[in-house]
């Protein structure tokens, strides 16, 4: 299921990114390897979406977490 | 043996780097940047024992792959460069993911050493390290240390020289295959000496590693520059560069099989599959060598967010700060402006007592007007510029500015910018200048590259005097208001309206998705802060200074020459001494001399190449109800847009004006329609910006065409507009009595 539409506060482990190579290498870099477990610390309708990896927090946009897969 | 030591300094964004940097080098700094690209490069000199380091912080990256100016300038300078010894700086409370770029660093064979930075912040969090243990997994020497209070410095730079005189240069490593990690490394607290370890990637992508690595053996393509081993694995993760840097179509071909019988036997994305192998290495080697004691769900940062980023509170509290930052520059800069322009009066009186008074001079006059002047006018920004950086620095260093981003990335994105871009636009309401510096914390180009091109239209503090003559001379009381506002209003969204075309044209592209750390909150250096706001201010004043001292005195020599021919100043030179022979009052002489004085003001002017260019200029200005004298004006508001005011006082003959002048204004409203006086604000707020702007755009985008695209992009929308603006008004019958 999308990354979207997980409530604020679950934690999730990401199943692929469903993206071009290149977007998946660099969200990679910052940790979001398949596998990973995150927590999802803001989820609000039209804003950017916060969630936590590996003990940072990371800031993603709306388009871009609709394209994360997560379980 | 080498007394001297290339150390280059590597490491995520976020991990301490550039504190450590500064703790490393003090003042002894030099920044440019890198060419061709906004990034910039910072050098640093120390001495440590028998050694002179040279120290270079290469931008901070995630990865060595290149996705980004930043990553292909780290990368490339590793490669290219050799640095003697790579220093990874990494955020040791946030160890697996700063240690991702170690494992590249690895990978590359370069001689590296490891900074555990922040390690007081990972002990509060409760971990435990292994350092021996973490040293023979990643191949190198560890070191922790603390950059804002700078400790570990020491034991840093004696690990630095320890592995820089193990001998080896950069990149040779002597074998490729994977070394048992356990076999190395007697003693020597967390060092290690010997063969970096490699990872092994699993059967599948390991088959095709090597037969991509043979390949490019045989090839002989990247000898000496690229270990084989490392290509192989960065072309099987698509890498853009170096795809593009193998000519040979045999191995393309190779790559592209392997990538394609990779992907199908584990069914995931080739690049995704390495990272993850990679993390699985560094997890792996974290589990056996980290402990964490305690847990900690909630810190202080994530408290300070449910506050900032609020979804109430959030915009209140940017706003607020915000106005702070635009209070603090533009309010606590204006005393040190007065006394710069105070010390500024006082040369240019010393410099004319040179001269008996009352002769002309041409070379009074150019130290006069173009060099003291022109000089004066770019050094009295100083104040604003320095608080500013201040200001960015402490907003920056502390983690704010990511948090700002957050707030105004919606509205930010619905008009193709950034959400950083709103405090550079913010800010150019008081002055283009350091405004268009200020974009420098927009990470991606072409976000930054818009913003600088649109931030002149935010209309600037010194284009308020123009406003300030012209709106009483034309508009009755109760629209002065309401008149300025609509002048800001057009400025604020032209400016929106050209992010949005050039994002949709010249600066398209694909879209950056908006993937950015919320870094944690910190307690900003005084060192930091101080350095930082040092560089911008020197800088500012050299760079800008010296291309501004030559288009003043160039305006200046546009201005004075050719000069009055001989007979027309005779002419005013008989009708002086008509005056002073006459045998009015005195009060009346001195007024006929002063008017004479103007006029030959105005004639010089008109004579003057400016003049000329301005009347031969007449038949394009017209369209916009222009005359010649308003184009003369215009050539001297390139050098500061106040100088407008003046330079209409001039071509007056009513002297040097000010905005508070009813001779001028008296004047203006005798030759021009309301219409007029509207298209000339009109022209002001949105044509060529200043030539400290053109400059500093120059500086900033590291490109004359840019600055030049902004110079003829801007000039041209505000003809087009005016002439709009001005024939519609004349056909409508608005304003023309």
């Amino acid at each position: 299921m999308p990354l979207t539409i997980i409530q604020v506060g679950r934690i999730v482990k990401l199943v692929a990114v469903e993206a071009g190579g290149g977007l998946q290498g660099r969200l990679a870099a910052m940790g979001l390897v398949p596998g990973v477990e995150m927590e999802v610390l803001r989820n609000t309708p039209h804003g950017p979406f916060l969630i936590g990896v590996k003990g940072s927090r990371i800031m993603l946009g709306r388009g871009m977490a609709q394209k994360i897969r997560v379980m | 043996m080498k007394s001297r030591i290339i150390v280059a300094l590597a490491g995520n964004p976020n991990s301490g780097k550039t504190t450590l940097f500064n703790a490393l080098t003090g003042a002894r700094q030099h920044v440019g940047n890198y060419p061709g690209v906004t990034v910039e490069r910072k050098e640093g000199s120390l001495r440590h024992g028998n050694f002179d380091m040279q120290i270079i912080d290469l931008p901070g990256t995630y990865s060595l792959t290149a996705y980004s100016d930043e990553e292909k300038i780290a990368r490339n300078f590793i490669i290219e460069e050799k640095p003697d010894v790579v220093v990874d700086v990494l955020d040791s409370s946030n160890l697996e993911r700063n240690l991702y770029l170690a494992v590249q660093l690895m990978e590359l064979g370069v001689p590296l050493v490891l900074a555990f930075n922040m390690s007081d912040m990972a002990r509060a969090r409760g971990y435990e390290f292994d350092l021996d243990k973490l040293s023979r997994f990643f191949g190198a020497r560890i070191v922790q240390t603390v950059g804002n209070k700078e400790q570990g410095i020491q034991e840093l730079l004696d690990a630095v020289t320890a592995t820089a005189t193990e001998g080896g240069g950069a990149i040779s490593r002597p074998t490729d295959k994977a070394v048992n990690a356990d076999n190395e490394n007697q003693g020597g607290v967390h060092g290690f000496q010997g063969q970096a370890p490699s990872i092994n990637y699993g059967s599948e992508i390991e088959e095709e590693i090597n037969k991509v690595k043979n390949l490019i053996i045989q090839d002989g393509v990247a000898v000496g520059k690229y270990d084989a081993r490392w290509l192989a694995v960065k072309l099987l993760e698509n890498d853009k560069e170096l795809r593009d840097f193998i000519g040979s179509p045999a191995l393309n071909e190779q790559v592209e099989k392997s990538i394609a019988h990779i992907e199908k036997v584990i069914g995931e994305h080739l690049e995704t599959a390495i990272a993850g192998r990679r993390y699985g290495f560094i997890s792996g080697a974290c589990r056996e060598s980290v402990r964490s004691t305690i847990e900690i769900r909630h810190t202080t940062s994530d408290k300070i967010d449910s506050v900032v980023t609020n979804r109430v509170l959030g915009l209140p509290v940017f706003l607020g700060l915000m106005y702070l930052v635009f209070h603090l520059t533009f309010t606590l800069g204006e005393p040190p402006m007065g006394w710069i322009e105070a010390c500024f009066g006082w040369l240019g009186g010393i410099v004319e007592g040179w001269w008996p008074e009352g002769s002309e001079s041409l070379l009074k006059s150019l130290l006069l007007d173009g060099i003291i002047g022109g000089v004066g006018g770019v050094v009295v920004f100083l104040p604003n510029i320095l608080l500013l950086f201040l200001a960015i620095a402490i907003l920056e260093d502390s983690g704010y500015m990511a948090r700002a981003a957050f707030i105004m990335d919606r509205l930010m994105r619905k008009i193709g910018l950034h959400g950083k871009s709103f405090i550079p636009m913010l800010i150019g309401f008081g002055c283009s200048v350091p405004a268009i510096m200020a974009t420098r914390t927009l990470e991606n180009r072409r976000d930054r590259l818009t913003t600088m091109l649109v931030v002149p239209l935010m209309s600037c503090g010194a284009r308020l005097p123009i406003y300030a003559l012209i709106i009483p001379a034309f508009f009755p009381q109760v629209w002065h208001g309401p008149v300025l506002w609509i002048i800001y209003v057009i400025g604020i969204v032209l400016a929106v309206a050209s992010a949005k075309f050039l994002r949709s044209t010249v600066l398209k592209g694909e879209s950056v998705p908006f993937v950015m750390e919320l870094p944690p909150y910190r307690m900003p250096t005084v060192k930091g802060i101080f350095i930082h706001m040092w560089e911008r201010g020197w800088l500012y004043l050299k760079k800008a200074g010296t291309v501004v001292l030559g288009i003043s005195i160039l305006l200046w020599a546009m201005t004075t020459f050719p000069g009055l021919s001989d007979d027309r100043a005779a002419q005013f030179e008989t009708a002086r001494r008509e005056i002073l022979g006459g045998t009015m009052p005195e009060a009346e002489k001195t007024a006929r001399l002063a008017a004479i004085l103007n006029e030959e003001a105005e004639a010089a002017l008109q004579s003057s190449l400016a003049g000329r260019i301005g009347y031969a200029m007449e038949p394009l200005l017209r369209p916009m109800g222009f005359d010649w004298k308003i184009g003369t004006a215009l050539i001297g508001a390139f050098a500061a847009k106040e100088v407008f005011v003046a330079q209409m006082g001039i071509i007056h003959s009513i002297g040097e004006a000010d905005e508070e002048s009813e001779t001028l204004r008296e004047k203006l409203k005798k030759n021009y329609t309301p219409l007029v006086g509207f298209c000339i604000m009109l022209f002001c707020l949105i044509s060529a910006p200043c030539m400290v702007t053109i400059a500093v755009t120059r500086r900033e985008s590291n490109s004359w065409g840019w600055a030049l695209f902004q110079l003829g992009g801007l000039t041209l929308l505000a003809y087009g507009i005016t002439v709009l603006v001005y024939q519609a008004g004349r056909f409508l019958g608005i304003g023309v009595v």
